[in-house]
């Protein structure tokens, strides 16, 4: 099967995305849960707008933005001499944004359910924020982040409209396994496509279980 | 009185109920879409018969012909889907044929490749879009002109791949790609950017881009069908299909 390069880069574009996206998700959702500012329900806009935009949309305004004539990608051709789309940066840049809404929601929820209440007896008894954070929050919203890290990583797995439209299907660079499965079945291989297919299948399946499992567990405690 | 107004409601839910008389549905190969909606228009004029398009890859077309869409004509952009069509018994037998041949061009819209176009691709920095060599049948004549004029070994690491010879432009006109070899139907028809370099590829570097239909065995209707194929061979026919960039095969009625 040649379908093994594409799924080791789909996990290590899932993974990067998913480690960069709890640096940005985390104190977001943490602002989301507590503040009182009238900018919440932009903010919050902002994040979802991903889960309603077809990924042609973002594939779209990401080819314009990240292309050389673009303001980001101008900026970055000037940097690098190299253009963001068609690299394996652009991709993770085009996953954090398809992906945020996914690591932010299950973050803020968690820490809405578990209320402040904990975290400032913690404060009044001299523990520094980080730490408060680290040992107050963080276990009680547990579950929160394993969501939020579960479903982010199944998500950019999973991705494939935007990565057709800025990767430019380089192998060893853009190539996913999504886009590896479409040229089979579009170009009538259907066996190899039916194996690489099965493997995606199963193991979206295991993760998503793996994290119900946890979380049952987490919330029986 | 619910149940009457529901029953409106589905009536104009789906106007195909309503009217099954003199239709067909056209699946058509995205690169030909604008041409056969053309077509279609003048072929309605001609016999009052409707006709509707449904655009999509060859290969997904394809896919769904096999798993039974009700489409009454195809139109692919290559010769290999129909031919399977014909041999799995899905195409009525003798009903295909070439409707358009497709031209490559090397195009960018690049200020740097202003004055040596032709010559653009041997010294060429930065990347170079074509279509997917595996999957569309441009691709496979870019790949085809590439190896066939020396470059390809000095550009392979360069090329980015379009999920289709449209998609490929795309990458192009937003000046991600620095030059691409794309469809002449497209550079024609599209609102681009202005082209500093429309360079056609010579056809003898690469194998024919064979664009067949065929009429599918399902259709019910099988007459109309085949007239709407022999229309593209008409002369107003052909004229729509070679002003849209095509180049046109020999055939006849």
């Amino acid at each position: 099967m040649n379908g093994w390069g594409p799924l080791l880069l789909s996990f290590q574009l899932a993974a990067v995305t998913t480690i960069i996206l709890m640096f940005i998700a985390t104190p977001l959702a943490w602002w989301l849960s507590a503040t009182a500012s009238r900018s919440k329900p932009l903010v919050q806009t902002l994040v979802a707008l991903p889960i309603v935009l077809p990924p042609t949309v973002i594939g779209f305004y990401l080819l314009v933005l990240l292309g050389p004539y673009g303001a980001i990608g101008r900026w970055w051709v000037e940097l690098t001499g190299d253009t963001l789309t068609f690299s394996f940066t652009g991709l993770v840049i085009a996953s954090c944004i398809y992906s945020l809404p996914f690591a932010v929601q299950p973050l803020q929820a968690a820490f809405e359910a578990t209320g402040r209440k904990n975290v400032e007896v913690a404060w009044t008894l001299g523990a520094s924020r980080i730490d408060a954070f680290f040992s107050v929050v963080m276990p009680q919203a547990a579950y929160g982040f394993v969501n939020a890290i579960v479903l982010s990583f199944a998500h950019t797995l999973g991705e494939f409209g935007v990565v057709l439209m800025v990767g430019g299907n380089i192998p060893e660079e853009t190539r996913v396994i999504s886009i590896a499965i479409y040229d089979q079945v579009e170009s009538l291989n259907y066996s190899e496509a039916h194996a690489m297919s099965a493997l995606l299948l199963i193991f979206a399946f295991v993760v998503l279980l793996g994290m119900f499992l946890v979380n049952r567990r987490l919330s029986r405690r | 009185m619910f149940a009457r107004r529901l029953l409106v409601v589905i009536i104009l839910l789906v106007p195909a109920l309503a009217a099954a008389g003199d239709r067909l549905v056209v699946a058509v190969a995205s690169n030909f879409a604008g041409t056969a909606e053309e077509l279609a228009t003048a072929f309605s004029a001609e016999s009052a018969a409707e006709v509707r398009i449904s655009v999509g890859s060859t290969g997904k077309l394809y896919g769904q012909i096999v798993n039974g869409a009700p489409f009454d004509v195809f139109l692919a952009a290559d010769a290999e889907r129909p031919a399977l069509l014909e041999k799995t018994g899905r195409s009525v037998s003798g009903s295909r044929r070439t409707y358009a041949i497709g031209a490559l061009v090397l195009w960018s819209r690049d200020p740097g490749l202003q004055d040596d176009c032709a010559d653009a691709l041997a010294t060429l920095d930065g990347r170079l879009a074509i279509a997917n060599p595996v999957i569309a049948p441009y691709g496979r004549a870019a790949v085809e002109y590439l190896q066939a004029s020396g470059l390809w070994d000095k550009l392979e690491s360069s090329l980015v791949f379009g999920e289709n010879a449209s998609q490929t432009l795309q990458f192009i006109a937003t000046g991600n790609a620095r030059a691409g070899l794309v469809a002449a139907s497209h550079v024609i028809n599209s609102e681009l950017p202005a082209a500093t370099c429309s360079w056609p590829v010579p056809q003898d570097m690469h194998g024919p881009i064979e664009q067949q239909a065929v009429v599918l065995t399902r259709s019910g209707n099988t007459q109309l069908a085949l007239q709407f194929l022999d229309y593209l061979c008409s002369e107003s026919g052909r004229e729509i299909i070679a002003t849209a960039g095509y180049r046109l095969p020999e055939c006849e009625l």
